[in-house]
């Protein structure tokens, strides 16, 4: 028995590392996708000198990030001007544990005895709650180092950081209770459970994905509204005084938050891991190879469809920045505010509409 | 008056509904976007490929001798008066017996320097030249220098070298038309 809990523990280990890296990666090569989107998108050809294609590029960037300067400057508060690349960096990174990459891995360490540890580094049954939570602590990262920096471009950054968080927050949660009310679990890993195959969240909340991906536009401080740190108004916004890696921090954190985000999207609306076939495929991969090596590769196939949705997110988030413009900052209030939450609060009622009147006749017609 | 037929009047009518929630325009601008992402891309990446400027570019200046290889300039000093930038200097010597085969003329330019700092590559030294001496080729630039006894050019960069003439086929961007020289081909460097 101890054995078997051993070699649990290894393989959620090792995912929980891969996870990480992963994330890690993804966010390094996004910013190199970044610059090669925006090239491709202007007709230009974008970083190609570092490696083949450039691939070397973020390998370049972060060593140039690491041998420049790291300067605080005197005015500022020393600790909290550490802290708040930090926070960034740090809740960046924690809100992918709650993310279901996949279905499970399946062992069996004794003849009739299988055993299941799930894709995921946690599978808590408030999963839901628990990237809200942290998201909402993200903008303390930010808060702090433009607070911190004693600087008036910094602190308008910060606050505008915190206004639009806040307001954005609330139609995302609006957004959010729509699925929960269909779903009524709170955990990310039921709510994709119940997407399987192509029943996808999509094709019943259209309105509440478009409200849910607008907000995360705003939470990761990205174009159209990435009025934090808009160059043209206030230099850098909240990172105009940081340079070296912590300025790499923040940059990176922002990449994550968009991974990460791109997930969400994906296994909120989009069905995660599930895609249109999979029991097909399930079925003929434990056909061939046998009970529990056909569910791994199947778990395997899973897992790549959920990054391809993941990664096409992330596609659609450079993609829609360098179409955009910035929104003025009293547009991006009354999309919020005027715009957004009461669409927010029809798309439920709507939802608890359906769910009691149309889903019975739905079934009754289905009998 | 109207300069461009472009121009639009401004009207402040009401958005409609389909302007107002802004999502058709979004679609619209990433259609733009995404059409421009698959196309062909301008880029010409100049240090690895570049391109013919045309017959009528002024590049580095070349010292021309002629079919025997004698040097054509005869220190007339035509082209330094004609410099706007006084970029051309030059010192005239005397042939002496047995030097015909080094200089078609009595005279010849002991020294030629051109400071390549002053330099405008304005092409009057080429207009001037009473001797059809002294051309800008529309094929090579003044490569890049950055030493300070790089600046003045004397006789050794700038007489032509006989294994490697300079011709130029055409002189007019017309006759580069009519001999089908195309004016801008890439041509892929060879090293890099």
């Amino acid at each position: 028995m101890t054995i078997s809990l051993d070699v649990a523990f290894i393989i959620k280990a090792i995912i929980i590392l891969l996870i990480f890296a992963i994330t890690l990666l993804i966010a390094t090569y996004s910013t190199y996708a970044e610059r090669k989107v925006a090239a491709f998108m202007q007709d230009r050809i974008g970083p190609n000198r570092a490696g083949p294609l450039g691939l070397l590029q973020p390998i370049a960037d972060a060593v140039k990030m690491f041998f420049k300067e790291d300067f605080i400057p005197a005015q500022s508060s020393k600790w909290l001007f550490i802290l708040g690349p930090c926070l960034s960096m740090l809740t960046a990174l924690m809100t992918s544990a709650v993310i279901p990459f996949g279905d499970s891995i399946q062992y069996s360490s004794a003849p009739g005895k299988v055993w299941d540890v799930a894709v995921q580094a946690i599978d808590v049954n408030i999963g839901v709650l628990y990237v809200f939570g942290l998201v909402s602590l993200g903008v303390y990262g930010v808060m702090v180092g433009g607070w911190a920096s004693n600087n008036k471009f910094s602190l308008l950054g910060a606050i505008r950081a915190a206004s639009q968080n806040i307001s954005y927050e609330i139609s995302m949660g609006l957004a959010i209770i729509a699925i929960l009310m269909m779903t009524g679990s709170l955990s990310i890993r039921h709510i994709v459970e119940q997407q399987h195959g192509g029943n996808w969240n999509i094709f019943y909340q259209p309105i509440g994905f478009i409200i849910f991906i607008t907000c995360a536009f705003a939470e990761c401080n990205r174009t159209p509204f990435d009025l934090p740190e808009c160059e043209t108004e206030l230099i850098g916004g909240y990172h105009t005084e940081y340079s070296s890696m912590k300025l790499g921090f923040y940059l990176f954190a922002e990449y994550i938050n968009m991974f990460v985000s791109s997930a969400m999207i994906s296994s909120l609306y989009f069905g995660g891991y599930n895609y249109p076939g999979m029991d097909w495929v399930q079925a003929q991969l434990t056909g061939a190879m046998g009970e529990i090596a056909g569910h791994n590769v199947a778990t395997l196939i899973g897992t790549i469809v959920f990054f391809g949705k993941s990664l096409f997110f992330v596609f659609f988030y450079m993609w829609v920045r360098w179409t955009l413009p910035r929104f003025r900052y009293d547009q991006l209030m009354n999309l919020g505010w005027k715009g957004l939450i009461p669409l927010a609060m029809i798309n439920i009622i709507l939802t608890g509409g359906a769910i009691l009147f149309l889903k019975p006749l739905v079934m009754s017609f289905l009998k | 008056m109207q300069l461009t037929n472009r121009s639009k009047q401004v009207s402040n009518k009401q958005m409609t509904f389909a302007e107002r929630i802004y999502l058709p325009a979004i679609a619209t601008g990433l259609g733009i976007t995404i059409k421009h992402f698959f196309q062909k891309k301008v880029t010409l990446q100049y240090p690895d490929v570049k391109i013919n400027l045309g017959p009528v570019f002024r590049g580095r200046h070349v010292l021309k001798r002629d079919d025997q290889g004698r040097e054509r300039c005869t220190a007339c000093g035509l082209c330094a008066v004609a410099c706007p930038a006084e970029a051309i200097s030059m010192v005239a010597a005397e042939r002496q017996k047995g030097e015909e085969t080094l200089y078609r003329e009595e005279k010849y330019a002991a020294v030629y320097e051109i400071n390549m700092l002053r330099c405008i590559f304005c092409g009057l030294c080429e207009e001037a030249c009473p001797k059809q001496a002294i051309y800008l080729r529309h094929d090579e630039f003044v490569p890049v220098f950055t030493e300070r006894d790089q600046v003045i050019w004397g006789k050794d960069l700038l007489a032509e070298n006989m294994n490697n003439r300079y011709l130029r086929k055409a002189w007019t961007k017309e006759e580069a038309r009519e001999q089908d020289i195309k004016g801008v081909e890439a041509q892929p460097r060879t090293q890099l």
